[in-house]
């Protein structure tokens, strides 16, 4: 029974101890323990904070960098596709500005031939005609002498003359 | 029987009760840290509170059994 | 390797000599009439006293000698404070020696002080032992539990304030020596038992009492463990538990906000008749809880120590020596278990206060 008996004279020692104690160390231990404790987390959190940053800003940089590399890759591959479609272009027309005048100058000769072939023919014609008319004097002299000799002459003649 | 014996009896059926519920607590605490062992920590704090809150009911028997 | 075995070895060895030895003496000194009282001995031990009783010599002979530290008894009675020291009692706590100051006479009735009534030159006793011609004045003596409380808290200053200059006096307050020792501590009590019970934001307000009542609690329980002390029990005294769990108890009310005061009296979230059955429950749970606290470190304090000493008591009782091995063991046991007991006492009573300070500065949730 006594046992569970709060005692007044330590209750009151306790009372007054404790709120010495609590007064004492919450100045003069907890406060600076506690700030140097947190101080230094703050610090290493910081420090931690800012290798993340370093570490972000590399990667940022990274990839800046692999973009304009990229850029410029791509820039060289429209470049060379651009000279290539040039290149091709060139040579497309050259090719057709050859077909073309190759083509003109098949047609002029064509032509040409075709006028000198006319111009032969009347030639032709007109000696033909020449002829005919030699013929035809010959043919009627020899008639009004002997027949034979009019048929012979007419044989003769057209032998002599051949068609070329 | 005095008046004492009797306490003495009650204070022991406390002791009993608060024997059981800690046994469960404790029990069930190993089981989960055996299942998870990586929350340790934090099951062993949490069985601690609660094997006191159980403590406590029959820290009240025996001071009631002290008073008589 | 083999010389740290040997050392502690050594120490343990030394420690449990020891610590047969300080039992041993408060047996020896609760055996005044001859016959062995375990009863006596062990609430003589664990209840207060006036002086710090450390050892007798030659015990039971003639020149009988005890070595005490005496303590000032400070009484307050109708002629006003009166003071002596607590040797002015020659040892004798059955009432036996009268010590006449300031026109009154004390006698010292298992240790607890009492004033004769006028004309009384002898203290009478009743079947129970309680006097019958005196009254209790107004006592407030350093007793020896008082005495232990002062030198745990010069202890508890001179570890922390070194600790603290430890801090000033580096750079980067990086921890040395003692700082070294206690940061962990405190850090446990803030991030084990503040930060999750409080809450981030509010638990700031709460660290010097949770720290303060943590090491304090813990220091005494210690104290009480070592026996040359003998039965420095402060923290297995109901007067000590009780002022510290008043302190939770005001600390919890004065902190509680509206939502608290809300789940008290007025349970948010169940219908009106339960509201009603729930408002007294909780309101007798307000003061539950601090006694819970207050119970919880006294029993299981008080409990270590009377398994121990009633262990011890089996020697005498048994009048055998070949009873102390058995004994010693076993004490050394439960001796080993109280070390982790006391730890785990001052955790639970930080935890409880803390879970406490939490619930009253808890905010609305829905």
């Amino acid at each position: 029974m006594d046992l569970i008996k709060p005692g007044f004279g330590l209750v009151f020692w306790t009372v007054v101890t404790f709120i010495i104690l609590l007064i004492l160390l919450r100045k003069f231990a907890w406060k600076p323990i506690l700030g140097a404790v947190s101080e230094r987390e703050e610090g290493i959190k910081e420090a931690l904070a800012s290798a993340e940053n370093a570490r972000k800003e590399m990667e940022n940089l990274k990839a800046d960098n692999e973009r304009i590399l990229q850029e410029a890759r791509t820039e060289r591959e429209s470049m060379l596709k651009e000279a290539r479609e040039i290149k091709e272009k060139t040579i497309a027309r050259a090719e057709t500005e050859a077909q073309e005048r190759a083509n003109k100058i098949i047609e002029k000769a064509q032509a040409a031939i075709e006028s000198e072939k006319k111009a032969a023919m009347a030639e032709l014609k007109n000696h033909v005609a020449d002829l005919s008319i030699e013929i035809a004097e010959k043919v009627v002299r020899a008639e009004l002498s002997n027949k034979d000799r009019q048929l012979g002459l007419v044989e003769d003649m057209l032998d002599e003359t051949k068609l070329n | 029987m005095t008046i004492t014996g009797i306490a003495a009896i009650g204070a022991g059926l406390a002791a009993i009760g608060a024997g059981v519920g800690i046994g469960k607590i404790g029990g069930s605490a190993m089981e989960a840290m055996a299942r998870q062992p990586e929350m340790h920590g934090k099951i062993q704090s949490s069985a601690l509170i609660l094997a006191a809150f159980v403590e406590a009911v029959a820290l009240f028997g025996v001071v009631a059994s002290l008073i008589v | 390797m083999t010389l740290s075995t040997f050392k502690r070895l050594l120490f343990t060895i030394l420690c449990l000599s020891v610590y047969s030895f300080g039992f041993a003496s408060d047996a020896k000194a609760s055996e005044k009439d001859g016959e062995f009282n375990a009863k006596d001995m062990i609430m003589h031990h664990v209840k207060d006293a006036y002086g710090m009783h450390i050892l007798t010599l030659n015990e039971g002979k003639a020149d009988e000698k005890h070595i005490t530290i005496p303590l000032p008894v400070i009484l307050y009675t109708d002629n006003g404070f009166t003071t002596f020291m607590s040797s002015e009692f020659h040892h004798d706590y059955h009432g036996e020696v009268v010590v006449e100051k300031n026109g009154n006479r004390f006698v010292n009735v298992h240790e607890k002080i009492y004033q004769l009534n006028d004309g009384e030159t002898q203290v009478q006793l009743d079947e129970e032992g309680h006097p019958t011609n005196a009254s209790v004045p107004l006592d407030i003596s350093v007793t020896r539990n008082v005495f232990m409380m002062w030198v745990s808290v010069i202890v508890l200053l001179l570890l922390f304030f070194s600790a603290a200059r430890r801090y000033k006096k580096s750079e980067n307050n990086v921890p040395s020596g003692v700082a070294s020792f206690v940061e962990p501590l405190i850090v446990f009590v803030r991030d084990e038992i503040a930060k999750p019970m409080i809450g981030e934001h509010k638990y700031k307000k709460y660290m010097p009492y949770l720290l303060t009542v943590f090491f304090f609690i813990w220091l005494n329980n210690i104290f009480g463990l070592i026996p040359i002390l003998n039965g420095a029990n402060l923290s297995g005294n109901i007067a000590f538990t009780m002022v510290l769990a008043i302190f939770t108890f005001i600390i919890t009310t004065v902190s509680g906000n509206k939502n608290y005061w809300k789940h008290i009296f007025w349970m948010p979230g169940v219908p009106v008749p339960m509201k009603i059955f729930l408002m007294p429950i909780e309101i007798i749970g307000i003061f539950t809880k601090p006694i819970s606290l207050m119970i919880r470190l006294f029993a299981n304090i008080t409990a270590g120590h009377i398994i121990i000493l009633a262990l011890m008591s089996l020697i005498f009782i048994f009048k055998s020596v070949a009873v102390a091995p058995v004994s010693v063991a076993f004490a050394l046991f439960i001796g080993i278990i109280e070390i982790v007991v006391t730890a785990i006492q001052a955790y639970i009573f930080t935890v409880l206060s803390a879970l406490y300070f939490g619930m009253a500065t808890e905010e609305a949730h829905h």
